[in-house]
């Protein structure tokens, strides 16, 4: 079974995002009032092969946790659905 | 008494491999020696420094591929058994996402990569590194970094203060902790950490670029000769 995986990694709330901060001005002077709370963060997706959901799950899990995503900085949440679905 | 063989690390992208090979020349009873990414062996190197630059163009986060390339696994497990490792710059960040040392470094919080000479408070002498140096001394590394905001839990912080390994810190031309005088955000103004043997020492700043008056400071010569005794 082939899964698609979106993994979404983002500062952890209360981070400062200087990035973040830096578009919110620019979107400011654009002329956007009331934009708030911009944070910039990275959308890994890949393909894994495997059996059962679960056991994926784990690994995408530990893949995360391990290089993907620096947890001391940052959180990550993952989505998955059989490929071709 | 033959010279101490010190292991420089390269990594594709390192670009201050040469300036830490020269400094690790200059240093008396000391000798670099190179150690490719690649390599699974040590070459019977005594200590190791981990050269700044932008391993693996900075992807994904600054050290975050590095620090899973062949001769970390055995940096690792040198540093584990005590052997000295320094670690300069993107060598500091490959040392914090190896876990050897606590923290992170974030992106500078002005955004700007900042390029210019910076006064340093040495803060804590307990590690070889510092060793030749006097507590409190204020001396100047060249920095040259994006992502050199040091972040740490409270928590962190406070065991890193209280153990003295809280090796340099950012300060003005009077020797002060200000918001001014930290040039990229960094908590508590750190510059450089140690480990809980101090024999890991990471530091943003580059003491391999202070060797020569020539260049404005020689302040850089004590970590070197730091890490060579150690070694030894």
């Amino acid at each position: 079974m082939t899964s698609r995986v979106e993994v979404f990694v983002q500062l952890k709330e209360g981070m400062l995002d200087p990035q973040g901060k830096t578009l919110e001005h620019a979107l400011e002077s654009l002329g956007y009032a009331g934009v708030d709370g911009v944070r910039v963060g990275k959308w890994i997706t890949f393909e894994v092969q495997g059996e059962g959901r679960e056991a994926i799950e784990r690994q995408v899990d530990e893949m995360c946790g391990r290089l993907l995503a620096n947890t001391v900085i940052e959180r990550y949440t993952f989505t998955m659905r059989e490929a071709g679905a | 008494m033959s010279p101490v063989p010190i292991g420089v690390v390269r990594f594709p992208g390192t670009n201050c491999d040469q300036d830490v090979f020269d400094a690790v020349a200059a240093t008396a009873g000391a000798q670099p020696v190179w150690l490719w990414h690649k390599e699974t062996g040590l070459r019977g190197v005594r200590g190791i420094v981990l050269a700044g630059g932008f391993s693996y163009g900075d992807y994904l986060r600054a050290g975050a591929i590095a620090r899973f390339s062949p001769i970390m696994e055995r940096v690792i497990a040198f540093a584990k058994s005590g052997g000295p490792v320094l670690g300069i710059c993107n060598g500091f960040q490959i040392l914090a996402e190896a876990g050897l040392l606590p923290g992170a470094l974030m992106r500078n919080d002005r955004l700007t990569f900042v390029c210019r000479d910076q006064p340093l408070r040495v803060d804590s002498v307990r590690s070889p590194f510092t060793a030749s140096f006097r507590p409190g001394e204020i001396v100047r590394f060249p920095i040259a970094h994006g992502e050199g905001n040091y972040v740490a839990d409270d928590e962190t912080l406070d065991r890193l203060e209280t153990a003295g390994r809280v090796v340099f810190r950012y300060v003005d031309e009077d020797g002060r902790v200000t918001a001014a005088a930290n040039p990229n955000g960094s908590a508590r103004s750190i510059a450089g950490i140690a480990s809980e043997n101090g024999m890991v020492l990471g530091l943003m700043p580059h003491p391999d670029r202070a060797m020569s008056l020539l260049v404005g400071s020689e302040d850089g010569r004590g970590v070197f000769r730091g890490l060579m005794e150690a070694a030894a």
